[in-house]
């Protein structure tokens, strides 16, 4: 039982000191090449996204996964993997697809002008004679999204298969995750929403509690994608919420955003411009308080992790590391926090819209 | 400012995705997870309500069988006290009845011997009165033999009338 314990407990130190070690690795590298170490471009790089799913290693001995790259061109789609730019991200390297030629210039897909060979910069080191087509690829982020999809239709189909077949409560994992269920349900849905209209928005708080949750979770993984701490995903959770508002706002809702009953007629239009700011107020801290917090969990784990090679001294992985750790499983807190914020919140304003008023 | 600048491409998959994602999870989880919970929770809070029920019935029952046997004790003791009442009631009459026909024996007893009495004395008084007449006749016919007594007798009543 004691070994077995403290196996546990080695192995959850291990994987917990992972995601140190795979950056350590990778700066390690950096470090050998003698190249100047650029804390904040080694901090963009990692929470920012990418057309490849890149773990360790530099230029072409670098271990990635290619991702395939697919752009709306004025000539149509044109889709090819992500290796063929070679791991370049300087705009050097050209591919040529269907008489169109494409570079990859900081993980953003230029469009080279017809008859260019290769991108010529301004003194900002932006392109000159490149256009960014629509890209629609999928990026590691889009990636790591379909890994949060493929988990949540697996363990949630199961959840209800079991449902299916039994009557009783169901054991172990399930257990914890209906658990977790009703805990949207009672805990955030009824109080918020109330016990008439909760129902219908169920669907969405749930999908969007655990996708958050478990988005959040798999990007502490090593290697993983910061997909919560992008804001456009952000962007897209919280355009959820406004349209439900929206959709679902009621006569009463309406009326007291755009013309406020019982106050002085002179004072309505201020009011309509104020609620009407809060109505769009509210998604956009939604999404900007999962982004901020996400990325800046992410930044605090690598700023500490840089400390090492910014000062160049082994020794400051004695402090940082134990840092990171702690911050790591911060973190796991975090996770579900910002998770349980954001369904809260956005409970919270459905509430608000299809609230019953009682006339006064 | 990158990071603060929403890619397009990004955006349309998470929106789709996530679209997606609610539609299917809507159909094939939380459908009948919720569904399964409520019919759960609905069997549990009818089964307690009817375990409360049963048990209510329960109190009921047990509350009929002591008033019952309350009642059958009740009974029970006025039976007996109607039967001890009863009892003394019988006993007292009896008593009573032996005790008046007594005395209206003993009265009547008393009656004939009275009577019985009182005709003896009558007997005895007649008896006496002749024995008396009698006697006084042999006295009277005693003293009267001679003229001496005869006379002196005279005097007497002559002294006795003219003393009155």
């Amino acid at each position: 039982m004691i070994a077995q314990k403290s196996l546990k407990i080695i192995v959850t130190f291990a994987l917990a000191l992972l995601p140190v070690f795979s950056f350590a690795s990778k700066e390690d590298s950096l470090v050998e090449a003698e190249k100047e170490f650029n804390a904040t471009e080694m901090i963009l790089h990692h929470i920012g996204d990418a057309h490849g799913w890149h773990f360790y290693g530099e230029g072409e001995n670098s271990f990635t996964i290619p991702l395939p790259v697919i752009l709306y061109t004025d000539h149509g789609l044109v889709t090819f993997m992500s290796s063929e730019f070679h791991h370049d991200t300087e705009g050097h390297h050209v591919v040529e697809k269907n008489g169109m030629s494409f570079v990859n210039l900081h993980e953003k897909i230029y469009q080279l002008e017809e008859g260019a060979n290769e991108v010529e910069f301004d003194k900002e080191h932006h392109p000159l004679n490149a256009e960014r087509p629509v890209d629609l690829s999928i990026t590691k982020n889009v990636a790591a999204m379909f890994i949060t999809v493929i988990i949540m239709l697996i363990i949630f189909v199961r959840l209800a298969s079991f449902h299916k077949r039994h009557k009783q409560a169901p054991k172990g994992f399930n257990n914890i995750l209906e658990t977790f269920v009703l805990f949207v349900r009672d805990e955030i849905a009824k109080p918020q929403i109330g016990e008439k209209k909760y129902m219908k928005f169920m669907p969405f708080l749930l999908t969007v509690f655990f996708f958050i949750w478990i988005t959040n979770l798999v990007g502490l993984l090593p290697g993983a994608a910061n997909v919560t701490g992008n804001i456009a995903v952000t962007v897209s959770l919280g355009l959820f919420t406004l349209v439900l508002i929206v959709i679902n706002g009621n006569k009463d809702f309406w009326k007291h955003t755009l013309w406020m009953p019982g106050i002085p007629t002179f004072v309505k239009p201020i009011l309509t411009i104020v609620e009407v700011v809060g109505l769009i107020v509210k998604p956009v801290a939604l999404m900007i308080r999962l982004f901020a917090n996400i990325t800046a969990g992410h930044i605090i784990i690598l700023s500490l992790i840089g400390l090492i090679f910014i000062l160049e001294n082994v020794g400051v992985a004695g402090i940082s590391v134990p840092f990171a750790l702690f911050i790591s499983v911060l973190e796991l807190l975090v996770a579900f926090l910002q998770a349980f914020i954001f369904t809260m919140l956005s409970a919270l304003f459905i509430g608000m819209a299809v609230e019953e008023h009682e006339h006064h | 400012m990158d990071l603060i600048t929403p890619e397009i491409g990004l955006l349309f998959w998470q929106t789709i995705v996530f679209l997606v994602l609610i539609l299917i999870l809507a159909k094939f989880a939380w459908r009948p997870i919720l569904g399964a919970v409520k019919d759960r929770e609905d069997s549990i809070n009818s089964a307690l309500s009817s375990a409360e029920e049963a048990r209510k019935e329960m109190q009921n029952l047990k509350a009929d069988n002591e008033q019952l046997l309350k009642e059958a004790r009740a009974e029970r003791d006025a039976i007996l006290k109607e039967a001890r009442e009863l009892k003394e009631k019988v006993l007292a009459n009896a008593t009573e009845e032996a005790q008046t026909k007594a005395d209206k024996i003993v009265a009547q007893a008393k009656e004939s011997i009275e009577m019985e009495k009182k005709a003896a004395m009558a007997e005895i008084k007649s008896q006496v009165a002749n024995l008396s007449i009698e006697i006084a006749e042999k006295v009277v016919r005693k003293e009267l033999s001679s003229k001496e007594k005869q006379h002196q007798m005279i005097d007497e009543m002559l002294g006795d009338v003219t003393l009155n």
